[in-house]
């Protein structure tokens, strides 16, 4: 099964070669893909459905419990064949739909590699791989919904979806983690077979919020659903594949997946319940509203995934298998009526059903498809959908639900009725009405219509042979959810009931809302400013909130100065753990102690250096007493037992010396332009970050939190490692992984200097323009404000303290006079350094 | 700065560097028993190479190391990658280290290995670093 | 020995950053270079002190003899002190270009340069 994963990511590498060869057969051939692996997935389900469960194990990182183990069970094997069944199809239609596109190459790899990530999603065991496979899926739906990158339109729905479903999948991330940590296992195989309950955990509530954030984004659940019908910007194939028939299943495929090990509990069964039915019915209302095909369908597809968290909230025997049914023929048809509205787009030239009428005679296979599909849509006999249907409203009547519950579902399933007819009636019977001339319209070519014919036949022969298709496809997914074996069969004729009543009830409603639709939908302009204010409205105050808290932090932390950055990451640093440490522990001073006299010569030097080195005024100064800071710290290593360090200090304090040789006397000589009472304030933050330090070396050197595993290496390193220095072993062995990624550093920094030294800007390909910054020509600084010596600042200071007479000409030059000059003196330059290239 | 360098700094730089660049090596094999090691030796190598560039420049100090300091870089970093494959090939965690000692003539034992690999990337990565940016810091003070 | 290495600690620690304080872009140079080496010294003491017992085991033995010094700290110390170099160089370097594109030494008027 990892196989089949990699297949298909190594079929969205190879797309770029497959399309310079024939651009266009290049679809066609990538179907053969998905195609193969929809045979081959199909060959195993005779298994699947006698209970069998198949498990590819592979470990991929062992020490943080991650692994590659694929298992193949029910629910998998529906989504899996939905996933490369469908996506045949789609990969042929969208060959057929693009055609002639100059980004079509681009487009099948991003297709292609959604399919791989999907597939991989519904078949991983461990909980890090599937949430890894989870945002492939967000970020490929982003680069597909922003395919057409020209339209700010669709851009600004691709970054809603991307901001909508990554940020659940944080919060997935979380509930998985929390899951994990419950459970004690990352594989979900061990997860349901632990004796562990779950539902009886502490954590419980804080992981189920969590998983149901991340599912309920991803799945478009009210009241995040606003982004799935924005989604619609996308390209028709992707809105069929993505946005109705895979990738906004997954929230459901996760609930359905968790269903046995979280499910059952008043809170799961509450939430689910409430917001599943709720969802419905703000689906099928909003698509009652709309005019455009594809935004009807995209609402109905909200209200499609509502149903299925709902039923998945009611939990029963029936609900499960009513829940497997749904989700089958929900794809089904939505997958059909997507392809078929994009037909009827891609001829007729609108999506609108108000421009549309009368295609019937020009496109008779596309309205036969739609009725067949929109029929299912419609929950009518003998089709599918209708199964389906009877199942939802039973499972309903049989369990535990409210009246409320009960209400919206069936206002919805009136509602889904009329679209169906909307759909289907609307653009294909009455007057001929198209933007393009009646001559111009014409059958789709065969990729085109292959997907719609094959998917509406399938709702059609399924709904004849329920019992063959529970028995072998959605059964086994539903003992998955449901975590046992289910009794029962799937019927098209259930007898006289209530549901069927219901159903007949619902489809008279139904019909009767179409006939009266276009009063409806002007009636229903008076809610517009509820609609406004809907959750969507709620993102986008979110999103300037975020722009808002952006300037307001700018404008107080980021203002630019270095100085300001650290004094508050310092103040801020000593704050919290400074308050930490005090509060938590107590410092013990053990003065128990005698130092030998040369250990403390070598401290009095090591702190003599230091201080020399803050207080003298010239560089050669500076760099002499940081010498003798580095070699009394090499001292110290070598008294203290680490000749190691002591070596290695030593060598890079003589290269130091070299360097700062080199560098630091092309400087400007120090200059002392702070005032005293900013010297005295810096010295007190200094002071107290000392202070700090101090304290924390003698808190850490009495805790001991986790046991050291130097002892661990200590021992072993003769005997295992063969070496008899510990030191070097650790940095070549047992933490070799760190030592890889410091020397990777360290090449970094010198390629860094070196690209410093080497790049020059003004013969640089590009332009005055240097890491985005302009630059500008030598600043003049005046003469006087240069500092050249020891006389100057004294008689600097003597000036500043009044105490002699100084010259009228400005120290300080004020901030608003600097930033003037800066613009005078930038909009002069600009042109002359246009002239210099 | 880079003017040429005394009679007897001229002449020790000739002397010293090739016996601390022979120092560095020994530093490097001996360092997993005794202090050493790869950051070690890449840094004495440096020390010996910075001599010899103060005394005779950089364009001589280029002739002399042969390869370009980015290309020490490269295979140092190199060689730090490729230590780790030999494990995945025997089915062990990766970086695991393997061992295959060499008994040599007069009872000595040449200890071949995966960390010996990485040590000598590290060595050569240090060194590398170190070279590239007194070279090129040198490089612009001569121009 | 531990307190006295501490209080040392934080007078490394005071002096460096009050350097890097300073509006003398040179400066920073020298609150870096403190910094680093006031950080290696914190691992270094938090470690614990042993004397006269450097973390080698004696020829032709499996483990050191007696207690030795922790091993784990000396060995981040030593790859600290090579980044450290590095950073440094990459620092100064950075300072020293900075400072030839826009003429000055004092961070308050590079903040000038950002737009």
């Amino acid at each position: 099964m990892q196989l089949a994963v990699l297949v298909i990511f190594l079929a969205a590498i190879l797309t770029p070669w497959i399309y310079g060869q024939s651009k266009t057969r290049a679809a066609q051939v990538l179907a053969i893909v998905p195609a193969l692996l929809t045979l081959w997935f199909a060959s195993h389900i005779p298994a699947i459905a006698d209970g069998n469960i198949l498990i590819h194990e592979y470990h991929w990182i062992p020490g943080l419990d991650i692994s590659f183990t694929m298992v193949l069970d029910g629910l998998s094997l529906l989504f899996a064949l939905l996933i490369c069944g469908i996506g045949t199809f789609i990969v042929l239609y969208a060959g057929a739909y693009l055609k002639g596109h100059e980004n079509l190459g681009r487009f099948l790899v991003i297709l292609m590699s959604f399919m791989g990530s999907m597939l991989g999603l519904v078949l991983s065991d461990n909980l890090i791989t599937l949430f890894v496979f989870w945002e492939l899926t967000s970020i490929t739906s982003y680069l597909l919904i922003g395919f057409n990158h020209q339209s700010a339109e669709a851009r600004k729905a691709a970054l809603q979806g991307l901001i909508v479903t990554v940020g659940g999948g944080l919060a997935l991330l979380a509930g998985l983690v929390l899951l994990a940590s419950a459970s004690g296992s990352y594989s979900l195989q061990e997860i349901f077979n632990s004796n562990t309950m779950l539902t009886e955990h502490p954590l419980y509530v804080g992981m189920l919020i969590c998983l149901l954030l991340g599912a309920f984004t991803k799945s478009a659940q009210f009241p995040f659903h606003f982004w799935l019908p924005n989604a619609m910007a996308a390209p028709t194939p992707v809105s069929a594949y993505l946005h109705s028939a895979t990738m906004v299943k997954a929230g459901i495929y996760l609930l359905a997946r968790l269903q046995p090990e979280l499910g059952g509990t008043e809170l799961w069964m509450l939430v689910l319940t409430s917001f599943g039915a709720f969802t419905m019915f703000t689906g099928a209302f909003m698509a009652i509203r709309s005019t455009d095909l594809k935004k009807l369908l995209a609402y109905s597809t909200v209200m499609a995934l509502g149903t299925l968290t709902l039923l998945l909230g009611i939990g029963t025997e029936l609900a499960m298998i009513a829940f497997a049914a749904y989700l089958l023929a929900h794809s089904l048809y939505k997958g059909a009526l997507f392809m078929l509205a994009g037909i009827v787009d891609h001829e007729a030239g609108s999506r609108n059903v108000n421009e549309l009428g009368g295609l019937r005679k020009l496109l008779p296979v596309t309205a036969i498809c739609t009725a067949i599909a929109a029929l299912s849509l419609a929950g009518i006999p003998p089709l599918f959908g209708f199964v389906a249907k009877e199942l939802l409203l039973e499972s309903l009547i049989e369990g535990p639900t409210g009246y409320i519950v009960f209400a919206l579902v069936m206002a919805s399933a009136v509602l889904v009725v009329a679209v169906a007819a909307i759909v289907a009636i609307r653009p294909f019977y009455g007057a001929f009405q198209a933007p393009k001339d009646a001559g111009e319209i014409h059958e789709p070519p065969k990729g085109m219509l292959a997907g719609p014919i094959v998917l509406a036949g399938l709702s059609l022969i399924a709904g004849l042979l329920p019992f063959w298709v529970g028995d072998f496809i959605t059964f086994p997914a539903s003992e998955a959810v449901h975590g046992g074996r289910l009794d029962g069969y799937l019927a098209l004729w259930h007898g006289l009931n209530l549901p069927l009543l219901l159903s007949v009830i619902s489809i008279g409603l139904g019909i009767l809302v179409y006939r009266s639709w276009d009063g409806i939908r002007e009636r229903l302009q008076v809610l517009n400013p509820i609609i406004v204010r809907g959750p969507e409205s709620g993102y986008f105050r979110f999103m300037d909130g975020i722009v808002w808290l952006a300037e307001w932090q700018t404008r107080h932390l980021q203002n630019g100065s270095i100085r300001n950055y650290l004094r508050t990451i310092i103040l801020v640093f000593v704050a919290i753990t400074g308050y930490t440490l005090l509060v938590r522990y107590q410092i013990h001073w053990n003065w128990d102690i005698n130092p030998a006299f040369h250990e403390l010569v070598a401290v009095s030097i090591l702190v003599t250096g230091a201080a020399a080195a803050c207080l003298t005024h010239s560089r050669l100064g500076a760099v002499a007493a940081m010498g003798v800071v580095g070699f009394s710290i090499a001292f110290i290593f070598i008294l203290f037992s680490a000749p190691d360090l002591s070596i290695t200090q030593i060598l890079v304090e003589t290269l130091t010396v070299i360097l700062l040789v080199l560098v630091l006397f092309r400087l400007p000589s120090f200059s002392n332009i702070s005032t005293t009472s900013e010297r005295i304030r810096d010295a007190i933050v200094a002071l107290l970050t000392g202070l700090l330090m101090t304290l924390l070396v003698m808190i850490t050197i009495d805790i001991q939190l986790f046991a050291p595993i130097s002892d661990y290496m200590i021992e072993n390193s003769a005997p295992l490692a063969y070496g008899r220095n510990i030191v070097n072993v650790i940095l070549v062995d047992f933490r070799a992984l760190d030592t890889l990624g410091e020397i990777f550093v360290l090449a970094l920094a010198a390629m860094g200097v070196y690209a410093m030294i080497k790049f020059n800007p003004s013969t640089a390909p590009g332009s005055n323009h240097f890491a985005g910054t302009l630059i500008l020509p030598p600043k003049e600084v005046p003469e006087e404000d240069i500092v050249h010596s020891l006389e100057e600042i004294h008689q600097k200071m003597l000036e500043q303290q009044k105490i002699l007479e100084a010259e009228p000409a400005d120290q300080e030059v004020p901030e608003e006079h600097v930033e003037a000059e800066q613009e005078k003196r930038k909009g002069n330059d600009t042109p002359d350094s246009k002239e210099d290239r | 700065m880079m003017k040429p360098g005394t009679i007897i700094l001229y002449t020790a730089a000739r002397y010293i560097v090739p016996l601390q660049l022979l120092f560095s090596i020994f530093l490097l094999l001996r360092g997993h028993d005794e202090p050493g090691g790869g950051f070690i030796a890449g840094l004495v190598a440096s020390g010996a190479m910075a001599l010899y560039l103060f005394t005779f420049g950089a364009t001589v100090t280029r002739d002399l190391l042969r390869v370009d300091p980015r290309n020490l870089i490269g295979a140092g970093l190199f060689f730090g990658m490729i230590s780790i494959f030999p494990a995945l090939l025997n089915g062990e965690p990766f970086f695991t280290a393997q061992w295959w000692p060499i008994p040599l003539p007069g009872g000595g034992e040449l200890k071949l290995s995966t960390p010996l690999i990485f040590d000598i990337g590290v060595y050569l990565t240090v060194f590398g670093s170190v070279m590239l940016m007194l070279i090129a810091l040198t490089e612009t003070e001569e121009r | 020995m531990e307190p006295i290495m501490a209080i040392v600690v934080g007078l490394l620690y005071a002096a460096a950053v009050y350097m890097m304080l300073r509006r003398s872009i040179v400066k920073l140079v020298i609150g870096l270079m403190l910094l680093s080496n006031a950080a290696n010294l914190l691992i270094f003491t938090s470690a614990g002190i042993t004397r006269g017992a450097p973390p080698l085991i004696p020829e032709g033995m499996l483990s050191p003899d007696g207690v030795v010094a922790d091993p784990l700290p000396q060995a981040l110390i030593l790859t600290a002190i090579v980044i450290a170099f590095g950073v440094l160089a990459f620092a100064v370097v950075l300072i020293h270009r900075a400072y030839n594109i826009i003429h000055t030494d004092n961070l308050d008027h590079m903040k000038d340069t950002d737009t």
